[in-house]
């Protein structure tokens, strides 16, 4: 355990990273029309010098010793309950920079492309306000120094991306999506909120050192519990199994939303989440065993999905489920996988960020067409697009020397060091992922053009090509420059520790493995996209296994037998419930009230000497009584 | 002279008064009666004062007497108006609170 100081200097600058974007998000989203006309360059003004910010704070935390990086800085007391105090203070740690560097750096390059790709629409302000607030409250999130505080980020992105999901709100597909996202995102989030109070009663504290600091005098049941609710969380957010279904209906938001929230950052909060919480996680091994098995399932099923989809975008998207799982994977595999897990998420943003930028810029020139069916032939007319599309293709499926190789490679090497299966399991997703990515790019940008009649594609603005060269820069270079001669290693260990993970296969075995593994999957694609021609309407007879792929593999169907129609049912009973027997019996106090009512009224027949009569016989009567009892 | 002997009579105003309410129909009547019958518990109050030999009977006379006179002006205002409206003094007929 690092020890934590209190920020001063350059550090004391950390809080301006949240309040820059933040700045951003109310004046766009507050001020209405009066900013339209440079709404969006003040979002990018923003989260560049949010980014500015990082890159002062990173090179000031190089000048310090390792272990002496971690700093802390109180801005003020949220809560203040008898035990439950909550402070809200921010912790810059080697992990947070990390993760700061890739949400300003990756955030600004989107930024800049989103202000060529939105013009023209109406509501850019709008969208950038949306934007500025999702990178503070992603930031809040990895900044955040107790699980409150993280939860306030949490939800703060779950909260933007909903926006963002639902942005296009004329579309009817849109406003579905963003309500199914946020549904989703709701259980997940149910065992965020169990965790922390899991944590409040075991260890009285929330903020990650108490936890961690009290985390090994806890019983195992405890650990482990904690474990699989933030399993859970991490879950919903990161879009993992059995809580993945909303990936691919996100892909309804502006592309550069699906490259920013929905593929380099948000998504990985929840790996953010598991590595944060490694000293539960190493106390856990139950746990951990769990999220090693979501982690493989998910890689498995977002790849089978993604190999079957013919909308670019939702391709991606399985690509996208499928390389967070290797991050899961990664992050269940303990102190061999953290630093691993980090390195994947950190070169994955550059390159998933930038395909998706990619299929942004060919959407933009194909009439926003998705269907792959209809690309074909597009390195012709837009040569920037192909070759930055084509480095992050390269890069994703792991080829030497660029960013992949060095971080899926590694990712596989500790799984196979653990078990062959989990091993195993992983060399076949890297298999997949060479299959679907392959597929992706021979549809889009080789083979015969199959365009509609009315499009002219040309290539994009510049604003939008710069950013996707830059991070084609980053897919062929962040592998090289992260893991020589162990530069992210050493600079994790003091948060997550490291060990090195010990195999009985060497390096070579295992790459060479993998790399057949990655050529198989390639030719396959060769075999059945570039050999042949790709029919321009999806068919219909096609095996089981691709009618599951494009169904999701049964997601869908199974929430809507097992959850939806379940609910609906107790809903609709609830309500026969509440009309039958709640107001039943409310209505029929009322109504037996009024027939006595309607029956005592008769006494009172406005006869004068029949109530002198009725006065008269009570008072007898009460003399009566008087006699008899009253002896 | 047996004190009780007030209490018979005050009895026998009582029930006079109780039989003319119950049976008579004329508004005035009826008012006569209802005077009679507080003027019987007003001669029972203070027989029983004489009786036990105390005042508090014959203070509750009084206030009797003072409501049964305030009575007597308000009641007496309602007939007038009553019969006013109806050309009529009988109870039976005013068994309405409309006109």
């Amino acid at each position: 355990m690092e020890t934590i100081t209190a920020a001063s200097g350059t550090t004391s600058l950390t809080w301006l990273l949240i309040a820059l974007p933040l700045a951003g998000a109310v004046i766009l989203l507050g001020t209405g029309r009066v900013t339209n006309k440079w709404g969006h360059l003040l979002g990018v003004a923003t989260i560049a010098g949010s980014f500015g910010v990082a890159v002062a704070l990173w090179l000031s935390l190089l000048a310090k010793p390792s272990e002496d990086r971690a700093v802390r800085q109180f801005l003020f007391t949220w809560l203040d309950l008898g035990r439950f105090k909550v402070d809200v203070a921010l912790q810059l740690d080697q992990l947070s920079m990390a993760f700061v560097l890739l949400i300003t750096g990756v955030g600004l390059l989107i930024h800049v492309y989103a202000v060529g790709y939105m013009k023209g629409d109406d509501g850019r302000r709008r969208f950038f306000g949306y934007l500025n607030l999702f990178v503070a409250a992603m930031l809040l999130l990895v900044l955040a120094d107790s699980y409150v505080l993280l939860y306030v980020g949490w939800e703060g992105v779950g909260l933007a991306s909903y926006l963002l999901i639902g942005y296009y709100q004329t579309r009817d597909t849109a406003g579905p999506a963003a309500k199914k996202a946020f549904v989703v995102n709701r259980v997940g989030d149910i065992g965020m909120s169990v965790a922390i109070m899991l944590m409040f009663a075991a260890f009285g504290t929330v903020t990650f050192q108490g936890v961690f600091e009290a985390a090994p005098g806890a019983s195992s049941a405890m650990v482990n519990g904690i474990g699989f609710m933030l399993l859970l969380a991490a879950c919903g957010k990161s879009a993992q199994f059995p809580l993945q279904s909303w990936l691919l209906d996100a892909m309804e938001g502006p592309t550069p939303v699906s490259a920013l929230i929905h593929a380099a950052t948000m998504v990985t909060a929840g790996v953010y989440l598991i590595a944060r919480s490694n000293p539960i996680f190493d106390l856990a091994p139950t746990a951990q065993m769990a999220v090693i098995i979501v982690g493989l399932i998910t890689l498995l099923a977002g790849g089978i999905i993604a190999s079957a989809k013919d909308d670019i975008k939702k391709a991606l998207a399985g690509s996208t489920m499928s390389a967070i799982g290797y991050m899961m994977l990664a992050v269940g595999l303990g102190p061999t996988g953290y630093v691993f897990a980090i390195a994947f998420l950190l070169a994955h943003g550059f390159f998933k960020a930038g395909l998706f930028l990619g299929a942004g810029s060919v959407m933009h020139g194909m009439n926003d067409q998705v269907s792959m069916r209809r690309f074909g032939g597009l390195r012709s007319v837009m040569a920037i697009t192909t070759a930055t599309f084509g480095l992050g293709y390269l890069a994703i499926i792991g080829i030497p020397p660029l960013a992949g190789y060095f971080t899926k490679d590694l990712i596989i090497e500790s799984a196979l060091a653990r078990s062959p299966i989990i091993g195993g399991l992983a060399v076949i997703g890297a298999g997949l992922t060479a299959f679907y990515m392959s597929r992706i790019f021979f549809m889009t940008f080789i083979g015969k053009k199959r365009w509609t009649e009315d499009v002219h594609p040309h290539e994009s603005p510049w604003s939008m090509t710069v950013p996707m060269l830059v991070l084609a820069v980053g897919s062929v270079a962040s592998g090289y420059l992260l893991m020589r001669d162990y530069t992210l290693e050493k600079w994790l260990e003091p948060v997550t520790g490291f060990v090195e993970p010990e195999s009985s296969l060497s390096h070579v075995v295992v790459t060479s493995v993998t790399l057949t593994s990655v050529a198989v999957g390639i030719v396959a694609a060769i075999l059945l996209y570039l050999r042949r021609d790709v029919p321009e309407v999806a068919p219909s007879k096609v095996s089981f296994l691709v009618v599951a792929a494009r169904k999701d593999l049964f997601g869908d169907a199974f929430n809507e037998a097992v959850f939806m129609r379940p609910g609906q049912w107790l809903t609709r009973s609830l309500v026969w419930v509440d009309n039958k027997v709640i107001d039943g019996a409310v209505n029929g106090v009322a109504a037996s009230l009024g027939g006595l009512s309607a029956r005592a009224r008769r006494i009172q027949t406005g006869y004068t000497r029949s109530y002198s009569l009725v006065m008269l016989s009570g008072a007898l009567l009460v003399l009566v009584f008087l006699a008899i009892v009253g002896r | 002279m047996n004190p009780m002997n007030y209490i018979y009579l005050s009895a026998a105003l009582f029930s006079i008064g109780a039989f003319g309410v119950l049976f008579r129909r004329n508004a005035i009547v009826v008012f006569m009666c209802v005077e009679l019958m507080l003027n019987a518990a007003n001669l029972a109050f203070v027989a029983f004062a004489r009786i036990n030999g105390t005042l508090d009977g014959q203070v509750v006379a009084f206030f009797v007497m003072v409501v049964a006179a305030a009575e007597v002006v308000i009641g007496l205002a309602i007939i007038m108006s009553i019969f006013a409206t109806r050309r009529s003094a009988s109870i039976d007929e005013a068994n309405l609170l409309r006109s």
